[in-house]
């Protein structure tokens, strides 16, 4: 079994990478990953990248905001330490429930909000002090880079960077993984 | 070019038809058994004045028997239940009749006159049924038809590219704005002239301070502003709907009104005439020009909407006031005009026409209807959280109204309008599959059908409310009109504006 190789190639324009990505995954290679200095319309949908779950999660936390907001107003207002405010003493959940409901709101937007981003960079990996991943800091500039990982014999690798070259690429780079 | 098909036309005149049949037996139902006001009158005062005298001579037997200090007949003080005050003459009053009058009212009443009010109001609150259904109906639709025109203006003035193959939907929504205005003015005449109720300050007896007493039991009563001979107060004073006459009076609310539908009818006029001289001659020139006049028209219309809403809906519960109100209700009619947008949209997909509309468009009209259901939800619960928590009595009365007679409906209302959109298209999937978006979009109309019947009920039949015969079958009926007009004045025209600029931004369209 050979190694497996990488193969970046750099672009400089996002419509150029957006049509290699289409001709290179219908040639059936499989794309690793494109970085690019800002998102790319139709991208995602080129790259065959699955529609993201993380929507599925902010409605779960906006849930569980919701409730842990409902929850502690019911403790703080209603059972721990009852309070009369605007002459409204009726120490109940239900009948009190219009003022509680800004608050609820806040709590659900804020839980949903903020569990979601950082569900987002525990996913991406990115944390206080991890690497940067670009393998080319070009990226983060005005250059777009398409990343391929194959275990081609040098044959083949010839195939996909003659493609590649096709396809409008400035610069091809081949590196042992 | 869109071909209005004999079924379909068969379909909107039954409706129509069924709309007409169930309002003519609406009027034929509220007239029956009608008592007119002077008959109450007179009747409730020889009713009174036998009560009166009934009481007189049972004190005088009980004063005697205590005198004779017979205990046990003062114990058990006659076959009165003194529940309330009147309640026996009421008993009498339902059962000469055949009403059913509110408690409250029975147990506030106080007096001759109130007695007489309180049994002439359910009279009025009768006759007035199908007046409001009608007035709930017509207000409805005739307001969907202008937030249709606002949407279509919106999509100018924000130079939108993804609603270019669609903008003749809403061009033929608009045409509905004459209709809608002329039943509007019939109805505001009619109220002048006291055929119905629905304006309650329109009575002008409630602005005057003095009544010749004499004049009282004829069909028309001497009412003036300075205390002479012969005069007393007049218990229908209202003090503080004598305060707003100012700006309610009926010249001006006429003047209003005809300034709003006139204003509405130009812009959607004009709007269509462009579009179509667009069509023919092409270039900039036409586009501009609707440009400008969509900015001029938001600007008419954000002002018309508020003030509109004060004067059509806001003035029939006339001591109450909201400042809000104008955007809560025009928040309604702006999503129910997307929601009809959406469905005669997909309607024309089904039927295989505009092929270049696909999921993208619906994805935007399911955002459109998300955005805009929790934005009404937002404002509905501004105005409710703020007299909630204040409290303050000329405010809560609107809110106490609804909470005691009408929950069931606000609940309703709430779940269709919020719950609703905001589980079923909240998804990205959901918003780009037609059915889904058309499901919602009804559900939306009927929920804003019954938010719009909250706004208006209360304040013209109270508590006696239904949802009957009358209000559903005037509502098919009026479903079945705007439907022919809609679609009537879509088939005269191209379906699509071909000369538009930004019509391959539409046709591109990729979200």
């Amino acid at each position: 079994m050979s190694q497996e190789k990488i193969i970046y190639a750099l672009y400089d324009d996002d419509h150029n990478i957006l049509e290699a990505v289409k001709k290179i995954r219908n040639a059936g290679h499989q794309i690793h990953d494109v970085y690019s200095p800002f998102p790319i319309h139709g991208l995602d949908h080129a790259l065959g990248l699955k529609y993201s779950r993380l929507a599925i999660c902010s409605f779960l936390y906006g849930l569980m905001g919701f409730i842990c907001a409902l929850l502690l107003m019911w403790y703080i207002m209603i059972y721990d330490w009852p309070m009369d405010i605007g002459g409204k003493p009726s120490f109940s959940l239900n009948e009190n429930l219009p003022s509680f409901i800004p608050v609820t709101f806040e709590m659900t937007v804020f839980f949903a909000a903020h569990l979601m981003v950082i569900t987002f960079l525990v996913r991406c990996g990115l944390y206080p002090g991890s690497d940067s991943k670009s393998p080319d800091p070009r990226t983060t500039d005005d250059k777009f880079l398409m990343e391929i990982h194959t275990k081609d014999d040098d044959k083949k690798l010839k195939k996909i960077k003659d493609l590649i070259k096709k396809t409008g690429a400035i610069e091809i780079n081949e590196k042992n993984n | 070019m869109y071909k209005f098909t004999r079924n379909t036309k068969i379909i909107c005149i039954c409706m129509m038809l069924f709309g007409i049949i169930s309002l003519v037996y609406g009027f034929i139902s509220a007239n029956k058994n009608q008592y007119s006001d002077l008959e109450i009158r007179q009747a409730v005062k020889q009713m009174y004045n036998e009560y009166k005298s009934d009481k007189k001579k049972y004190n005088d037997d009980v004063s005697q028997s205590v005198k004779s200090k017979d205990a046990s007949y003062d114990n058990h003080s006659g076959s009165e239940s003194n529940e309330y005050e009147y309640a026996s003459l009421f008993k009498k009053i339902e059962n000469k009749f055949g009403c059913k009058l509110d408690y409250d009212k029975k147990k506030n009443a106080h007096g001759l006159e109130d007695i007489i009010y309180v049994t002439q109001h359910y009279f009025h609150v009768k006759k007035q049924r199908p007046w409001s259904s009608l007035f709930l109906s017509n207000i409805f639709f005739l307001m969907i038809s202008l937030a249709a025109l606002v949407w279509l203006a919106v999509q100018y003035i924000s130079q939108s590219g993804w609603s270019v193959y669609l903008l003749r939907i809403p061009q033929a929504i608009s045409s509905f704005l004459p209709i809608g205005g002329v039943v509007m003015v019939f109805l505001i005449i009619t109220s002048a002239l006291h055929w119905h109720y629905t304006f309650h300050w329109m009575d002008e007896a409630l602005t005057y301070e003095f009544v010749d007493e004499a004049s009282l039991d004829t069909e028309y009563p001497k009412y003036s502003h300075e205390m002479s001979e012969g005069m007393i107060d007049n218990s229908k004073f209202d003090k503080i709907i004598t305060g707003k006459t100012s700006y309610l009076n009926i010249p001006f609310y006429l003047i209003r009104t005809f300034i709003y539908l006139l204003g509405w009818c130009i812009a959607a006029f004009l709007l269509r005439k462009f579009s179509l001289k667009e069509d023919i001659e092409g270039g900039l020139k036409w586009h501009n020009r609707m440009f400008t006049l969509s900015a001029i028209f938001i600007v008419f219309a954000a002002i018309t909407t508020s003030t509109g809403a004060w004067d059509w809906i806001m003035s029939i519960d006339t001591h109450w006031f909201s400042t809000l109100f104008g955007w809560y209700s025009f928040a309604s009619f702006f999503v129910s005009a997307c929601a009809v947008i959406a469905i005669i949209t997909i309607y024309l997909k089904y039927n295989d026409y505009l092929p270049e509309v696909n999921e993208n468009h619906m994805h935007d009209f399911g955002r459109y209807l998300l955005a805009f259901s929790i934005f009404w939800t937002y404002t509905w619960f501004s105005q409710y959280l703020l007299i909630w928590y204040a409290n303050i009595p000329e405010e809560v009365t609107y809110y106490v109204i609804r909470f005691e007679h009408y929950h069931i409906l606000i609940i309703i209302a709430l779940i269709l309008n919020f719950v609703n959109p905001m589980l079923l298209i909240q998804d990205r999937a959901a918003k780009r599959l037609k059915g889904q978006v058309l499901f919602v979009a009804i559900l939306i109309l009927i929920g804003h059908y019954i938010d719009v019947y909250v706004m208006i009920m209360p304040g013209t039949v109270g508590t006696h409310w239904h949802i009957g015969l009358v209000e559903i079958g005037t509502f098919i009926g009026y479903i079945g009109l705007f439907t022919y007009v809609v679609l009537s004045s879509l088939s005269r025209v191209p379906l699509v504006q071909k000369n538009h600029p930004l019509i391959l931004e539409s046709k591109h369209h990729h979200i």
